[in-house]
């Protein structure tokens, strides 16, 4: 599995890479987590705002800061998968 | 203090399981507790300065004092109840949502349904670049971008709490009047210099970005939820600059002489808009912090002119932006953006001078 975080680095982009970090170590998943800063590789993703989280490649949300629960969630269903 | 807080939570939830109060009371009670503590601040602030600290009626430490207890819960309290009813009304205005609605769009039509579309739709200066890409690439002329670009950061929502509780309602309806003004005109402007050579080639290549239909929420409870996270995040991010605000405005309220403003950035003088303008673009401040100074400047003789542009250049312009827009904006661009909003700002400044 492969955890992206998507944000130029701006204080939300800070604040949902905190909340995949507690959802990560909650799951007790042995991942990495990447941040994308670089605004080109974040348009390949093709959003239209950030801060964004995506799952394998997969745009999970985008222009929001989630709450580390539903990360959590996110992250269980794609377990799942 | 990690069990302390555990065994409070588990407190609360066995609580909670005795006496369940469902939100839309939660809320019910929260507004009237509001309203009854924010009808009555006047007298509050009163008592607080003068019955419990002592401070003699009528003294210049008096006056900035009560001025401060009086402001600050104000402007908090006002900034709470907005905050959250922008943040609910904002989950039906998703970027995605807005460009659907200005893509095709005519020029001025489109300029004037942008500028509009700035106030509600959510948005913050590092999602510049993948929102003026989406734009574009979805086929919303550069202009009608352009009018968006700046009318979202100059007409928000702490900006207008501010103006309301501090300068009044006539103020604010200026401010918001021709910072729509602006934002049409210049998104115009910069439509028919035909610019779209300026943007940066790698923007070409990109995709156009997809819906995300992630972000859209679909029920009421995740909409008040929304608004209750704006709250949390905004009111703890401007909080300080508001006291830091008030706290400078209390003081020239206080001390600084009435009239002393007058030769600086007074009407008579047609150097002031611009020097007012001048100092605010390279500003970097929220409207939180500027907003209570600048009414202090008003009282003391500045023209409301002057401070006008001051706060537009301060909230509207700001250089982070600017940098940012710069990875997709080659420097002619730029130059022309912020040139031509900078004129605008000046004539407006001119413009209420002569009115008032």
């Amino acid at each position: 599995m492969k955890i992206q975080v998507l944000g130029p680095g701006c204080a939300k982009c800070f604040a949902l890479m905190n909340h995949v970090r507690i959802a990560v170590a909650a799951l007790n998943l042995p991942v990495e987590i990447e941040k994308v800063e670089d605004i080109k590789e974040i348009m390949k993703f093709r959003i239209m705002s950030t801060p964004a989280l995506a799952v394998d490649g997969q745009v999970k949300f985008a222009g929001r800061v989630a709450s580390s629960n539903e990360i959590k969630e996110i992250l269980s269903q794609c377990l799942v998968k | 203090m990690e069990t302390i807080r555990l065994s409070l939570n588990s407190f609360y939830k066995f609580a909670g399981s005795f006496f369940y109060v469902p939100n839309w009371l939660k809320t019910a009670l929260a507004a009237i507790i509001w309203y009854v503590v924010y009808k009555n601040l006047n007298v509050l602030s009163k008592w607080l300065t003068y019955d419990l600290l002592g401070f003699t009626l009528g003294s210049h430490l008096g006056s900035a004092i009560e001025f401060f207890i009086f402001e600050v819960p104000k402007v908090l309290m006002l900034l709470i109840i907005v905050v959250y009813g922008v943040g609910v009304v904002r989950t039906f205005f998703t970027p995605e949502r807005t460009r659907n609605l200005l893509s095709g769009k005519r020029e001025s039509l489109g300029n004037i349904l942008a500028a509009m579309l700035g106030i509600v739709t959510p948005f913050c200066s590092c999602s510049a670049v993948p929102l003026f890409i989406g734009f574009i690439k979805s086929g919303v002329p550069i202009g009608v971008t352009f009018s968006f670009l700046i009318a979202a950061p100059m007409i928000n929502e702490v900006a207008i709490v501010l103006l309301f509780s501090l300068f009044g309602i006539k103020v604010t309806a200026i401010y918001v009047f021709t910072g729509l003004l602006i934002a049409i005109l210049t998104g115009w402007i910069i439509g028919h210099l035909h610019m779209e050579k300026y943007i940066e080639d790698w923007v070409n290549e990109v995709e156009a970005p997809l819906e995300s239909d992630s972000s859209l929420l679909i029920n009421w409870q995740d909409r008040l939820q929304a608004g209750r996270d704006a709250v949390k995040e905004i009111v703890k991010k401007v909080w300080f600059y508001i006291v830091l605000g008030i706290a400078v405005g209390a003081g020239i309220h206080g001390y600084v002489p009435t009239g002393m403003m007058a030769g600086i950035l007074g009407k008579n003088s047609w150097w002031s808009v611009p020097l007012a303008v001048l100092i605010g673009v390279p500003m970097y401040s929220n409207a939180a912090g500027i907003v209570p100074i600048a009414q202090a400047l008003l009282e003391k003789g500045a023209s409301l002119g002057s401070v006008l542009a001051f706060m537009m250049s301060v909230i509207g312009l700001s250089l982070p932006e600017i940098i940012i827009l710069r990875n997709v904006l080659k420097m002619p661009l730029i130059l022309t953006f912020v040139g031509v909003l900078t004129i605008g700002i000046i004539l407006v400044g001119y413009l209420f001078n002569l009115i008032f």
